[in-house]
């Protein structure tokens, strides 16, 4: 389980492995919207939170397809299915490999482009804890979307169809998770949402995920 | 259906036995009725024209989709080689093959003999430090077969493994395949030339559901269990 990860992790940070492209796409979303909105600091502010969150959501969804569609195009996916390994920890550390080259460091660098939002100091801490736990779910969530699609050719369009209403709980929260600090309200309880959903997506669709793979090899 | 990692019958380590199997492409049934059973230390090749379901039958023995109808039981692990290698080209020779044996459980204190030894046996050592993409369609042919050693599987499925061979590598893979079967393993392999292994052959025309394949078609029944070679046909050392 371990090699896998060091596996993908390893593929993923040598050339064309495609790490940095969520994160690449992140920065271009975050710095193209205070260029469009324009220098109204205020109006920046307030939609800070709601900005980054659905860049992070974009930017996730921008690498989904890649988790099973190389490892299914060179045979290694079969090869793994017949390995002495559970096919569901094979999604649940492919996922996590996805959240380590995306979700976190996007998380990571968010506070810096919050400054280029006008964003509250105060806000920071909140949005950092809402998307470290966010984008892990995430990852979770698509990685059972990119196993649902994998045997389909040029399945981007309907991967992104699949998971797009299943991201829309993590968004909410997490969004709302953010912003309630200068909303006044108590960020705790859209966190603890947060919590839930990520706990809930890590125990269920690695296994959910599995099955679609085995359906999917046929 | 049974468990393929049923161990609690009376087949050897590295046997195993299929039963009346009928499996399916694209949900259509291609091969009907197939039963043999494969002992350790043989090596079984499977024939048949193209389209007769050798591919198929691999698949489902190897576990990756399920039997229509049949049982398949095994007696100990069972490694697959497809049309593709199951290579990274941006990760080198031996990352390749030491990520393998990693998730077949080899352990850390094993795994470079057992890298050593994988990569004596197809010649790549010249190669281990280079990136899979850039060696040759041979080159990584090797390497996808290298693999299969480092799994430690008793029963091998291949699938078309001296595709994009040289005479020299066919050499190779042969003498693989036979220290395969002398450490006790067994190998069931689709190929359309000859090897050059003392092996076996099980012909897969009979079972085919396909007219167009079938020179004397047998009955045709849906519900007709009967296979054209009779109940069982026995692959064994002694019918070498």
């Amino acid at each position: 389980m371990i090699s896998l990860l060091i596996r993908d992790l390893r593929i993923a940070t040598r050339a064309g492995g495609g790490a940095g492209l969520g994160l690449a796409f992140f920065l271009m979303v975050v710095i193209l919207v205070p260029l469009g909105v324009g220098p109204e600091t205020q109006l920046l502010a307030r939609i800070a939170p709601g900005i980054l969150w659905v860049g992070a959501l974009l930017a996730c969804l921008l690498t989904l397809d890649r988790i099973f569609a190389l490892d299914f195009e060179d045979g290694t996916l079969d090869a793994l299915v017949c390995a002495p390994v559970p096919l569901s920890g094979v999604v649940l550390v492919k996922s996590i490999a996805h959240w380590l080259v995306t979700g976190l460091p996007l998380t990571l660098i968010s506070p810096l482009l919050g400054v280029l939002l006008n964003l509250p100091a105060e806000g920071y801490l909140w949005l950092m804890a809402s998307l470290l736990p966010g984008t892990l779910s995430l990852s979770v969530i698509g990685a059972f979307g990119a196993a649902l699609t994998v045997g389909v050719r040029r399945g981007g369009l309907l991967l992104s169809l699949l998971v797009l209403p299943l991201y829309v709980p993590t968004l909410v929260f997490g969004a709302e998770c953010a912003s309630s600090l200068m909303n006044f309200k108590d960020p705790l309880a859209p966190f603890i949402f947060l919590i839930v959903i990520t706990l809930g997506a890590l125990a269920f669709l690695p296994m959910a995920g599995a099955a679609a793979l085995r359906a999917n090899l046929r | 259906m049974s468990n393929p990692n049923d161990t609690s019958n009376d087949l050897p380590r590295g046997g195993l036995r299929v039963e009346n199997l009928t499996c399916t492409r694209g949900g259509v049934p291609v091969l009907r009725g197939v039963s043999f059973k494969l002992s350790p230390g043989v090596a079984v090749l499977l024939r048949g024209p193209n389209g007769v379901g050798k591919t198929t039958l691999l698949r489902t023995i190897a576990g990756l989709q399920p039997p229509l109808r049949g049982s398949i039981e095994m007696n100990g692990a069972i490694a697959w080689a497809g049309h593709a290698d199951a290579i990274k080209g941006t990760l080198s020779v031996s990352e390749n093959l030491r990520f393998w044996a990693s998730v077949h459980g080899v352990g850390r204190r094993g795994i470079s003999a057992t890298l050593d030894h994988a990569i004596e046996s197809f010649y790549l050592g010249d190669l281990t430090t280079r990136p899979a993409q850039s060696l040759s369609a041979g080159q990584k042919r090797r390497l996808g077969l290298a693999r299969l050693c480092v799994t430690g599987a008793e029963i091998w499925a291949l699938d078309e493994p001296t595709v994009s061979l040289d005479a020299d590598s066919v050499t190779l893979f042969a003498d693989a395949v036979r220290a395969h079967c002398a450490a006790g393993g067994s190998a069931l392999i689709a190929t359309h030339i000859d090897p050059g292994i003392e092996a076996a052959t099980l012909d897969l025309q009979p079972y085919s559901t396909r007219g167009d394949l079938n020179d004397a078609p047998s009955g045709g029944d849906e519900d007709d269990d009967e296979t054209p070679l009779g109940d069982d046909v026995f692959l064994s050392e002694g019918s070498l």
